[in-house]
């Protein structure tokens, strides 16, 4: 029983990375006052590239890289439509997913079935052979602690730093950022790369570790999830990674559940993780002056300098 | 004047599709001299000192900054020749406070010490600001104390202030004129814009007065008239205000009765047992400084907020108080807000279809469902007439007028509705002096004409101008309303004032 615990925790962590690093992209870039809808497009195209550079290379790492940079250069022709030409973000941003779809299902034709070696979990000794909290604790992949890391490094960044501070002002007010003297389109390009890494990361993880091969559409609506684990999670990034975990844990329980043969259709049960995980984060962020506070009020809307 | 000039424009022009906001325009600004840049709205001064501050570039004409030619591209470079700028419309960012509000305007430096900067200048400048609140529920007057002493904090050479004391007690007006004068005595310069006639008198060294984008005269303020700087800055007399024939029905229009309001912001100002009441062919000022719950009774009176008690606000003597906005203007009221964009007007929408939002159902421009535009038109274009709105026309956004048309746009919507009672918050706020001058006189004639009329303002000249009765609102209490001709513009003040220190000793004895 204990081990069928530990075992369903450990899921439910593999289970949430891939969220946790699309959304915390996506979070970073929306706080610049871009909203972009493509991460579902991006991560499909960093988890194709990712397992074709495995299967070239056989370097894990290699796979990582090229799916961030895949994702990156995704976002790239996203930031390029919407920040410089003043394209409509939600359209540009659905064409982007649709964009990817293809791309990776292009690209992916050579793959499929093919099957590499997954990333391993980490192993210290001591540490990971304590009973039961060694394995919850040191036993994950790398990417779970990286994961963690990173949401933990972009809190500090939005809240404790300059450039933090200047992003965050970029997307509560382009005008005032502008006639203060900051470079608004360039502070959202980068953001926008930030979001697409991210987001090609947590594709790679996918094709890489969590399952790891590769499978048309194998994201299955988590980008969308990422994207709406932000707005939901009302901008904060603790919240997100409560999401994230949620997500991953009703995923894990209703696979369970499923293979118990419970008697309840197998469809219900999966669209269980998504409605749980809105549901919970809205009723949790229904505060009006707390998403006031955190909402970037310019989100979605192009910003022309005036000169 | 043999000295250096620190700043010096030479024929600066600059043209916006459709208009020319600057033609040809010299100016010279000494140093340790305050300088007034007089005009209209759409004389070009905004448009010129967004050029100075590198906003915007210029189409011709030189810059040149203590007698070496400069290209002052953005704003980064404009603070760091030492020239710093406290906008009209201020470049706040609302969901951050007021501390990061302030750095962002700053080089890199730690925060903390900056809170210690900070609370000084402003304690040695006599601005009271609270360093961890959000910009988000500041009144008007605490936004524009963060511009200021955000420029302060910048140590600068050159000082521009568009308009601040719009939002300001005369006892503040006082201590910033103070502050200016010992600035420029250390040997600053100050480019000073403002609408207040005297102010400039009083203040400045030197006044530039713009006129449709051109430059018009320069002139030693001193040495002339509010009346012939009017003229100057209109180009033909102005008229100041009649007044309207004193109140001889005694019919009320509006009472209210122990109002309580909870403050819907976290750091707003509660309401607390209200009661005045206001009659046909009069006019009720409301004085107080920003922030004292003027926000929190118009959105109360208007039906925005609430509804408080039933029996508390009552429209030509039947219950308003359970009623929405809508409700309250078919029984004969009209509303203009204190926030333009946003509250009073839509900034995406058209100046036709603004019209229609608040006149739908009073003027009758809806038949069956359908909308009357042909009469609409009309009557946007009778409020473009009527109050002299500078606009491309009917159909131009409202984004695309400058703030002082827009308010008179939006004071016409509401006073052509030939309303009962007008409740109005901030008439003039950022209205040049021929403007402000026309809207009181509308407002004068609609209450001649057997209106009431409720003004809730910051400004004493106006409510001074305006009023046959003052009250004045202080920590959300409104002191009783006494007759214009029996109240002194100090004893106001004071009670403006005295509310303050009172919150003041408030907020240190919680620190």
């Amino acid at each position: 029983m204990t081990e069928l615990l530990i075992a369903s925790i450990m899921t439910m962590m593999t289970a949430a990375t891939p969220l946790v690093f699309a959304a915390t992209g996506e979070l970073v870039c929306e706080k610049s006052g871009v909203l972009n809808l493509g991460v579902e497009g991006m991560m499909l195209t960093g988890a194709v590239f990712g397992f074709a550079a495995v299967t070239l290379t056989g370097e894990p790492l290699l796979g990582l890289a090229a799916g961030m940079m895949m994702g990156l250069f995704a976002s790239l022709i996203f930031g390029v439509l919407t920040l410089s030409l003043l394209s409509n973000q939600v359209a540009t941003g659905l064409a982007l997913t649709i964009f990817g779809t293809g791309l990776s299902a292009l690209v992916g034709l050579d793959y499929v079935g093919k099957t590499i070696e997954q990333i391993r979990a980490i192993h210290l000794p001591v540490l990971t052979d304590l009973p039961v909290v060694g394995r919850l604790l040191f036993g994950h992949d790398p990417l779970v602690y990286v994961s963690i890391v990173l949401l933990g490094l972009t809190h500090w960044f939005l809240k404790h730093t300059r450039w933090g501070m200047i992003l965050r002002a970029v997307g509560d007010s382009d005008q005032s950022a502008h006639a203060i003297g900051y470079p608004v389109i360039a502070i959202r390009y980068a953001a926008v790369a930030f979001g697409g890494a991210m987001a090609g990361l947590g594709g790679a993880y996918l094709s890489l570790v969590y399952t790891p091969l590769w499978a048309e559409n194998m994201t299955a609506g988590r980008g969308w999830i990422a994207v709406a684990l932000v707005v939901f999670a009302s901008w904060r990034p603790s919240r997100v990674l409560l999401g994230a975990v949620l997500f991953g844990g009703i995923t894990i329980l209703q696979l369970n559940t499923q293979a118990a043969g419970l008697g309840v259709p197998a469809s219900f049960m999966s669209m269980l993780p998504y409605i749980a995980t809105i549901v919970v984060l809205v009723l949790i962020s229904r505060d009006s002056i707390r998403i006031r506070l955190n909402a970037p009020a310019c989100l979605g809307r192009p910003f022309r300098a005036e000169r | 004047m043999n000295e250096k000039p620190l700043l010096q424009l030479t024929g600066i022009s600059k043209a916006f599709p459709g208009c020319i906001a600057n033609d040809d325009i010299d100016l010279e600004i000494a140093p340790g001299e305050i300088h007034a840049l007089l005009g209209e709205n759409g004389a070009g001064k905004s448009t010129l000192v967004k050029i100075i501050y590198g906003v915007l570039r210029p189409d011709q004409g030189r810059l040149c900054w203590r007698g070496e030619e400069v290209a002052i591209d953005n704003p980064a470079s404009a603070r760091s020749l030492g020239i710093g700028m406290v906008f009209q419309h201020f470049s706040l960012f609302e969901s951050m406070t007021t501390l990061e509000n302030v750095a962002l305007a700053l080089p890199p430096q730690d925060l903390d010490q900056l809170r210690e900067r900070l609370e000084t200048t402003a304690h040695d400048y006599g601005l009271t600001l609270h360093p961890d609140r959000h910009a988000y529920d500041l009144s008007m007057g605490e936004r524009q104390r963060i511009e200021i002493v955000r420029c302060l904090l910048q140590n600068p050479s050159l000082l521009i202030l568009d308009e601040p004391t719009s939002v300001l007690t005369p006892q503040e007006t006082d201590t910033l004129f103070t502050t200016l004068r010992t600035l420029a005595a250390e040997g600053r310069s100050i480019l000073y814009i403002s609408h207040k006639l005297e102010e400039v008198r009083s203040l400045c060294d030197r006044a530039t007065i713009l006129r449709g984008g051109k430059r018009i005269d320069d002139c030693n303020p001193a040495q002339e008239t509010a009346q012939s700087l009017a003229e100057k800055m209109i180009g033909r007399r102005v008229e100041s205000a009649k007044g309207h024939t004193a109140p001889a029905a005694y019919e009320v229009r509006l009472k209210v009765t122990d109002l309580s309001v909870r403050s819907d912001q976290p750091h707003g100002t509660d309401i607390r047992d209200v009661s005045f009441s206001v009659h046909a062919g009069e006019i009720l000022g409301i004085a107080g400084i920003a922030g004292n719950g003027q926000t929190e009774l118009m959105n109360a009176l208007s039906g925005e907020t609430g509804p408080p008690q039933a029996g508390a606000i009552e429209i030509l003597a039947s219950d308003a108080s359970q009623m929405g906005p809508m409700a309250r203007r078919q029984l004969g009221a009209v509303f203009v807000p204190e926030e333009r964009v946003g509250q009073a007007a839509v900034s995406d929408l058209s100046l036709v279809q603004n019209s229609f939002l608040t006149s739908a159902f009073r003027m009758g421009f809806v038949n069956h469902g359908l909308i009357n535009w042909p009469g609409v038109g009309q009557y946007a274009k009778e409020i473009l007439d009527e109050f002299d709105v500078k606009a491309t026309g009917v159909d131009a956004l409202v984004s695309s007028l400058s703030g002082g048309n827009l308010q008179k746009f939006i004071v016409g919507r509401e006073i052509l509705q030939s309303p009962q009672l007008l409740i109005v918050s901030q008439p003039t706020w950022g209205v040049d002096a021929g403007a402000a001058a026309a809207i009181h006189e509308q407002i004068q004639r609609l209450i001649s004409a057997g209106a009431g009329a409720l003004v809730i303002s910051q400004d004493l000249d106006e409510i001074f101008a305006l009023s046959d009765r003052i009250a004045v609102i202080s920590q959300g209490t409104l002191s009783p309303p006494r007759p214009a001709g029996e109240v002194t513009t100090e004893q106001v003040g004071l009670l403006m004032g005295a509310s303050r220190s009172i919150s003041e000793t408030a907020s240190h004895a919680h620190a």
